[in-house]
């Protein structure tokens, strides 16, 4: 845990596009799963930030 | 004038790179000498980059652009008006919206998992040589030759409850009468009936990914298992499996973008009912688009989706990468 904030804060691929990867995977259960409208609502937003991240932070250093 | 002599020269029928090389106009042909090879490297990507500028680029702006206006295209007279989120508003608080994304969800799981196990178990039995392999191999892959406006047709015969073959079938394993029930005319059955038509339909491409995956596993890797005593069941997990998983992961992603956007297939056999059971994203979508011309809605709608799978891919390329290189 204490690596991933390290990574975090130092801006390294790693953790950020894990970080990325579970927006992603959060946002699409959100907009998928039949439990609440509200998750629903707001999952294209977890979805975007995820992806944006994901593009931007794929170019960060190892 | 002195290269074209020299040429001529030498050979007096040049040969079709020659004569292209005579017909350039000594003008051209020092501009073109005058180029770095970077330049004339691009100049080559140059048409490509263009092409896809004008198809992919240009059209995905567009439809972000048209996603935050009220444009209509059956009233292109009106004024068009700038609404901000307000379409993303829209469907996103829609319950109809995301009763479909559910459908597709639904659609999604169930057709992905039963075209992997069945695809993967008969690409394991394939890969055994047996007598008529070929012909088998040939018979399981008809289905995906097939057109979906043909499978759906006659797949919305076999669900026929007094003729369909699919219902005496379900009656002689159950007992029930063939005609008391209707495949695709009841909300607890139609989602079953476009899974088991896609499964029939497409597990033949998975068996068929997974096959040349298993056929690239090198036979000496299973006869050291063998000197090791290693069991069959063994081998299976700890070499076959392994090894296939790339293939078994490139199949899962073609088909899931591909299910994702699914339309022919089920327009054909329930046309997204009964009401609206089985009215995946790409059905609504299209009657947003071009039964309620609500454009601006529809391409807000299409955004959504496009970041959704963009985004699943995206993840997805990087776990398949990560499996190739362990």
């Amino acid at each position: 845990m204490k690596n991933f904030l390290n990574g975090l804060t130092r801006f390294r691929r790693g953790p950020w596009e894990m970080l990325a990867t579970i927006l992603i995977a959060l946002g699409v259960f959100m907009l998928m799963q039949p439990f609440a409208l509200i998750l629903f609502t707001y999952s294209f937003v977890v979805t975007l930030i995820g992806t944006v991240m994901f593009i931007i932070t794929s170019h960060f250093p190892e | 004038m002195m290269l074209k002599a020299a040429l001529r020269k030498a050979h007096p029928m040049p040969d079709p790179i020659q004569r292209v090389a005579l017909a350039t106009p000594p003008k051209l042909a020092h501009q073109i000498r005058g180029l770095s090879d970077r330049t004339i490297a691009w100049l080559f990507v140059a048409p490509t980059i263009f092409l896809l500028l004008a198809v992919n680029i240009f059209p995905l702006i567009w439809t972000i652009r048209l996603s935050l206006t009220n444009f209509r295209t059956n009233r292109p007279n009106n004024a068009v008006e700038w609404v901000g989120i307000e379409n993303y508003r829209k469907i996103l608080t829609n319950p109809d919206t995301w009763a479909s994304l559910q459908a597709t969800a639904h659609f999604l799981v169930w057709t992905i998992t039963l075209q992997v196990l069945i695809g993967f178990t008969l690409a394991y039995l394939i890969n055994k040589k047996f007598r008529s392999n070929d012909l088998w191999t040939t018979l399981i892959v008809l289905p995906m030759m097939l057109s979906p406006a043909v499978v759906g047709n006659f797949w919305t015969f076999l669900y026929q409850p007094q003729i369909g073959l699919f219902n005496y079938f379900i009656a002689f394993l159950t007992g029930a009468d063939p005609a008391s029930f209707s495949m695709i005319g009841e909300v607890a059955l139609a989602p079953w009936a476009i899974i088991i038509v896609d499964t029939w339909m497409w597990t033949p491409f998975v068996m068929l990914i997974c096959l040349a995956g298993l056929r690239s596993i090198p036979p000496s890797i299973y006869e050291a298992a063998e000197c090791d005593r290693a069991s069959k069941w063994r081998q299976f997990w700890t070499i076959t499996l392994p090894m296939a998983l790339p293939f078994l992961m490139l199949a899962v992603l073609f088909r899931g973008i591909e299910n994702f956007k699914m339309f022919d297939l089920v327009v054909q056999l329930t046309g997204g009912g009964p009401g609206a059971t089985t009215q995946l994203t790409s059905i609504d979508l299209k009657r947003e688009a071009f039964e309620k011309w609500r454009t601006g809605y529809a391409s807000a709608y299409a955004v959504i989706l496009f970041v959704t799978v963009f985004g699943l891919a995206s993840i997805y390329v990087k776990a398949l990468n990560k499996v190739k290189d362990r």
